[in-house]
């Protein structure tokens, strides 16, 4: 603390100028504390857009849970899923997330080579999940079975289309996080970065869980 | 911003946790590599027991959707513990608030239209051939 500044500091009991001669500040971002730091605003503006993002999603699938038996005398979701591929498309996405862990916590070691590497994995597997989606679709148009055969595959298609272009996204974002953090390395801003990639990553893998189960496994079974 | 002003404030929020940040809980169940690998374990099993429901006759066929129900939900909360990091502590009241609000709106928004439109299908008048047949 410089000398100018040093008769402020009991002035300013709640730390708003967030002087950092005293440590330990006991609550950060509960109003008494003083702000809470940029990783946790940075994060938590984060995780309010994926709760947005969630209710986007939430509106396809309404569309969908109200279209799904509107299949206008064209083929169900009965003749048209392959559980086989979707249980394969669930092991890769599930996986996927759980590497995606394993690299933010080898950022939390700062090792540079297992995060690469994990990275990479998560990078690989999303997008095995997302060859197996765009081939499950190219099957389905050729069956005549595209989004405009009735409102059941209108309502499908953009509901497991919007997450593979969600998935896609990520992917461009993931590569791009693993050039940033191997040019600028483990620097505080590429870390929030780095961990708002993992928040994205782990709510697409929720959002999946909803769609193997709504849309692929209660249409098969019903 | 400088390594030393990151670690600055790191060590400022002791008490103020970010979404996903697994710091806070790294000495419990759901921290670390431990929590990692037992998230993961929990959610393929729940990912088995979801397709074995749908498959299998192990469950009485109408409450096959209650049971699909049921595992999807826990299998999301399994996500959110194990691997987002949503606790119950004080310090992640913030994120389980915005979690609250968002999980409302969703249920508002897939449980009305369900109900509304299947309302609305039920008391529709049926088409005439003749409508159908002209129907773009």
């Amino acid at each position: 603390m410089s000398d100018i500044t040093a008769g402020r500091a009991p002035r300013d009991p709640y730390r708003l100028g967030r002087s950092h001669s005293h440590g330990l500040i006991s609550a950060t971002g509960h109003g008494e504390g003083g702000p809470a730091s940029k990783f946790v605003t940075v994060a938590y503006g984060f995780w309010i857009f994926l709760l947005s993002d969630i209710i986007m999603f939430s509106a396809f699938f309404a569309a969908y849970a109200v279209l799904s038996k509107a299949t206008a005398d064209g083929p169900t979701g009965k003749d048209l899923f392959e559980l086989t591929r979707v249980a394969a498309q669930t092991g890769l996405l599930l996986t996927s997330s759980f590497t995606g862990g394993l690299a933010t916590l080898a950022t939390h070691r700062r090792s540079m080579a297992a995060a690469q590497f994990w990275l990479l994995v998560t990078g690989l597997l999303g997008a095995a999940f997302l060859f197996l989606e765009v081939q499950e679709f190219a099957t389905m148009v050729n069956e005549q079975a595209g989004p405009s055969r009735s409102a059941f595959l209108s309502a499908f298609f953009a509901l497991v289309g919007c997450h593979g272009t969600h998935v896609g996204l990520g992917l461009l974002w993931l590569g791009t996080m693993m050039a940033q953090l191997w040019v600028k390395g483990f620097r505080p801003e590429i870390l929030r970065r780095v961990h708002c990639f993992s928040l994205f990553w782990h709510a697409l893998d929720i959002i999946w869980v909803a769609i193997f189960t709504l849309v692929y496994l209660l249409g098969v079974s019903s | 911003m400088s390594e030393t002003d990151g670690r600055i404030e790191q060590a400022l929020d002791h008490r103020d946790a970010a979404p996903g940040e697994e710091r806070i809980e790294e000495h419990e169940l759901a921290g670390g590599l431990a929590g990692y690998l037992l998230g993961f374990g929990l959610a393929i099993l729940l990912t088995i027991a979801s397709f074995l429901a749908a498959q299998t006759d192990l469950i009485y066929q109408p409450a096959v959707i209650s049971a699909l129900t049921v595992l999807a939900i826990a299998q999301m909360g399994v996500h959110l513990v194990f691997f987002l990091h949503i606790t119950t502590g004080p310090d992640n009241t913030n994120n389980v608030l915005a979690l609250a609000f968002g999980v409302l709106i969703v249920a508002l928004v897939v449980l009305g239209s369900v109900w509304i439109m299947g309302h609305l299908n039920e008391n529709m008048a049926g088409m005439t051939p003749h409508q159908a047949a002209t129907m773009p």
